[in-house]
């Protein structure tokens, strides 16, 4: 089954490797969420994704940037397991959470997937009523009680900045709304299942300027409950935004000529931007390449 | 923390009810193949190949000879094709090519309401007014008529669907070199299409020499010359089994069970190949 | 230099009678002489269905739809009401078991076989399934059905269904097709298994769509005549008996009407064929709104 229809050519999928190990992450008093090592990732027989090793914090929004192609969004999937729906797909190496391994044979997929959300670049809402949208995950959940669930609409609603908006239209369809507010909607119903993490795959890329700021304005609240990771294009919003950064690349491997991807750098965002260790990412960021 | 989750029974028994459903088509065919063929075994085994072979069909007799019938349904499908093709591939031009938009919607409308009216009212209308009242009496001609009537829409429709995947980029080339209208037509959309055009007809065929309804009715039901005459009164497969099955003896229906498999192989062989061209011609020009 | 209003320039760019020109338009000409001459066998059938038969299914009103069928063909009057519910509970039962099957098959192929071989055996399978003749699909429920538990309108609508199953899995499949992949994404995000997701997120997006192809299914089956005439027997009088005892349908009757030397029996087969074809024309009628909706 064909998941992964964002336009990128799948052949120049990259790699992903630690050339510079996360920076502070060993020697974190409270333990990351998420810590990948050696992470990698093959559709069939091409390496995509490899030599993987970083953490990810709680209550911190974690950035992915860097140029098309270099597995930012593989390795985001892999945290919640999205990447099993693509025949072919293995993932080697340790990824946990919350020291679980999520690759265990034990571990649910669709259980994983309860407690780590997603919000995808195109806003994705169902063909149904903004109050049934929401509802979606709790009903699975088992939540049946009408008022409970209106109780937890509400809230999502409000907690993703849309309530006011469309209080008096809930069973109106989600179709009907503009792009910003249906990525809103997604993100309130991605909360309403009151997951840990929330993952964002370039969430704002296909939204105007003032629904973008909408968007990383509503971020920011997030975070004191949740915890992000965002892929992003855009690494002014990675610099605005974000806590920690995490810079991959691309390069030509010779040996299989494939482009392959690689972390370059990963640290505080204040430094990356800043004070970047490695003359790549300072390349980036200053524009020079990318 | 628990990610083991429950067992997912609920989950796996939908996938399993699915697949039965989807292998009920592989059943349903091979029960046709295997009982069909079981059941035509007395007849074949007492004629032998001679059942396709020899004229004579005399259930009295005891002896079956499919030849006619063979003869009956390919010539009122070649029939029926022949006055369809230049009529359907002509419809279908006219609608994609040259009628102007307004016109289109309702001349669809036309062509899909003619798709829907059931063949037995075909046939109802080919025996009372083809044949009586406008005397052309039950005979070959006759079906073949009433068998390009109903066609003709399954054709078209088919035909517009080829046609329309030829590239814009090539007809207004064609038109900027100061082309006709009909010279486009020939030069530009015709060469694309030729392929998927002939599949079509082909199903068109296929579904000419199954319909047995409106052929029963006015065919004529005669015992059996092979002829061209198309004046003649004649028979076809589906129409002898449909006419004769209702006072048959156990070998007479092993017989009409034997037409039908026959039958069954002839057109699936024609749907098969047809299928296939049109599949590789819409195929080729999408890739272009 | 050519200036404003060149004269030899205008003239030159005029239209121009050639041989060419009028060949076009020949054929033009032709192409939509091919279409009168298609659409007059359907003036023709409309025409004959209201004329003969208008008058004998609404004389009397509703007689024609509710009275049993003369058993003695010779005799004038309605009516064809057996044939009407015969139809009705042929097609509905058809429709009962081809339906949900054919829409089950439909979601193995496009959500979880997809490609795979056997997958595509059955697609193709299905394909070669559109194909059979009808009379094929009536001498098969007749060895395997009616041989050995009579006339019945089940086993009719066992036929029909055969029939109609393939069609519906076609059209359904290229239905789900249609759904984005970024839903079902959406609905795995939330945690959602694949069974709820077809069947909570897919199926329901899909629905109009999947309706309109299972109309045009049921429209077809309601107007065939081979599968019914081995398996439904011949009954004049009403039987509401689905699995037993024999039955008779619209397009049976008018079949068997069609050839008979009497005018009675001839007028009731008119006005069969006008009934029949109303309700075809009401099942399509329902599709094309299910598609409109759709398309939305």
């Amino acid at each position: 089954m064909e998941l992964y229809d964002d336009e990128r050519d799948r052949s120049s999928t990259p790699a992903v490797s630690v050339r510079v190990s996360s920076s502070d992450v060993a020697t974190d008093p409270v333990p990351p969420v998420f810590e990948l090592e050696k992470l990698e990732v093959h559709y069939g027989s091409f390496r995509a994704v490899r030599d993987v090793t970083l953490g990810i914090r709680e209550h911190e929004i974690t950035a992915f940037i860097g140029p098309s192609g270099c597995g930012k969004t593989t390795v985001l999937r892999c945290l919640n397991r999205m990447n099993d729906l693509i025949p072919g797909a293995r993932v080697g190496g340790k990824l946990t959470f919350h020291g679980i391994d999520l690759y265990s044979p034990e571990v649910s997929a669709t259980e994983v997937r309860r407690r780590i959300g997603m919000v995808f670049q195109k806003p994705n809402p169902f063909p149904k009523s903004i109050y049934d949208n929401i509802a979606f995950g709790p009903r699975i959940n088992g939540v049946s009680d009408r008022s409970k669930l209106d109780e937890i609409v509400e809230r999502s609603l409000r907690g993703a900045a849309l309530w006011d908006e469309v209080k008096d239209r809930l069973h109106a369809s989600a179709l009907g709304m503009s792009g910003g507010q249906q990525q809103r909607l997604c993100i309130a119903r991605t909360i309403a299942v009151e997951p840990e993490v929330v993952l964002m795959d370039e969430p704002c890329s296909a939204l105007d300027p003032i629904a973008t700021a909408r968007i990383e304005e509503l971020m920011r609240e997030l975070k004191k409950t949740f915890t992000i990771v965002i892929v992003t294009h855009n690494m002014q919003q990675a610099a605005r935004c974000s806590d920690r950064t995490a810079f991959f690349t691309a390069e030509l491997d010779e040996k299989s000529e494939q482009r392959t991807g690689l972390l370059v750098e990963y640290d505080a965002t204040a430094r990356i931007f800043s004070n970047p260790r490695d003359e790549r990412t300072e390349n980036y960021i200053t524009g020079r390449f990318g | 923390m628990d990610l083991r989750g429950k067992r997912a029974y609920a989950d796996t028994g939908f996938r399993w009810v699915a697949i039965v459903a989807a292998s009920l088509v592989l059943l349903i065919l091979g029960a046709i193949a295997v009982s069909m063929t079981a059941r035509s075994w007395p007849v074949l085994g007492r004629m032998g190949l001679d059942f396709f072979t020899s004229r004579r069909w005399s259930p009295a007799d005891k002896l079956y000879g499919a030849l006619p019938f063979i003869w009956g349904t390919l010539y009122t499908a070649a029939i029926a094709v022949a006055i369809s093709v230049p009529i359907s591939l002509g419809v279908a031009m006219f609608v994609t090519q040259i009628a102007p938009r307004k016109w289109r919607m309702p001349i669809i409308y036309v062509l899909d309401l003619l798709a829907v009216v059931p063949s037995v009212v075909f046939g109802l209308w080919g025996v009372m007014v083809l044949s009586q009242h406008f005397g052309l009496g039950r005979s070959f001609l006759t079906a073949g008529i009433i068998l390009a009537v109903m066609i003709t829409p399954i054709i078209t429709s088919l035909a517009r669907e080829v046609i329309e995947t030829t590239p814009q980029n090539e007809k207004e080339a064609a038109l900027a070199l100061g082309a006709t209208k009909w010279e486009m037509i020939k030069g530009a959309v015709w060469p694309h299409s030729k392929g998927g055009l002939v599949g079509a007809v082909m199903l068109g065929l296929g579904r000419a020499m199954g319909e047995t309804i409106a052929v029963a009715l006015v065919i004529g039901s005669s015992l059996g010359q092979i002829t061209l005459h198309a004046l003649q009164p004649g028979n076809s497969m589906p129409a002898v089994i449909a006419n004769e099955w209702g006072e048959a003896d156990d070998l007479h229906k092993s017989a009409l069970i034997a037409l039908a498999v026959t039958l069954f192989v002839i057109t699936i062989v024609v749907n098969l190949a047809a299928n296939g061209i049109v599949q590789r011609s819409i195929k080729r020009s999408r890739g272009k | 230099m050519r200036h404003p209003g060149d004269p030899i320039l205008a003239m030159s760019l005029r239209p121009r009678r050639t041989w060419r020109t009028v060949k076009s338009a020949a054929m033009s000409m032709m192409m939509l002489a091919a279409f009168v001459i298609i659409a007059m066998p359907l003036a023709a059938i409309v025409w004959s269905l209201v004329a003969k038969g208008a008058s004998v299914a609404f004389a009397h009103f509703p007689d024609f739809f509710t009275k049993t069928i003369p058993m003695v063909e010779r005799r004038p009057g309605p009516g064809m009401g057996p044939a009407i519910l015969g139809t009705m509970l042929v097609t509905g039962g058809a429709t009962l078991i081809a339906v949900p099957l054919g829409i089950l098959g439909a979601v193995y192929l496009h959500e979880y076989g997809v490609q795979s071989r056997f997958a595509r055996l059955v697609r193709f399978m299905a394909m070669v399934m559109t194909g059979v003749p009808s009379i094929v699909m009536g001498l098969f429920v007749y060895v395997v059905w009616t041989m050995r538990f009579g006339y019945s309108a089940f086993g009719g609508a066992l036929g029909l269904a055969c029939l109609m199953l393939p069609v519906v899995i076609g059209s359904t499949e290229t239905m789900l097709r249609l759904v984005p992949n970024q839903m079902r994404e959406a609905s795995y995000a939330l945690g959602a298994t694949k069974a709820r997701t077809i069947l909570t997120v897919v199926l329901p997006a899909a629905a109009p769509g999947i309706v309109s192809g299972a109309l045009l299914a049921v429209a077809r089956a309601a107007g065939e005549t081979a599968p019914l005439l081995f398996a439904l027997g011949a009954a004049t009088s009403y039987n509401p008996h689905f699995f037993e005892q024999a039955n008779t349908a619209l397009s049976v009757q008018i079949f068997g009407n069609a050839t008979s030397s009497f005018v009675a029996a001839q007028d009731r087969a008119w006005g069969a064929a006008l009934a029949l074809v109303l309700l075809t024309f009401l099942v399509t009628l329902a599709a094309r709104v299910f598609t409109a909706r759709f398309k939305r």
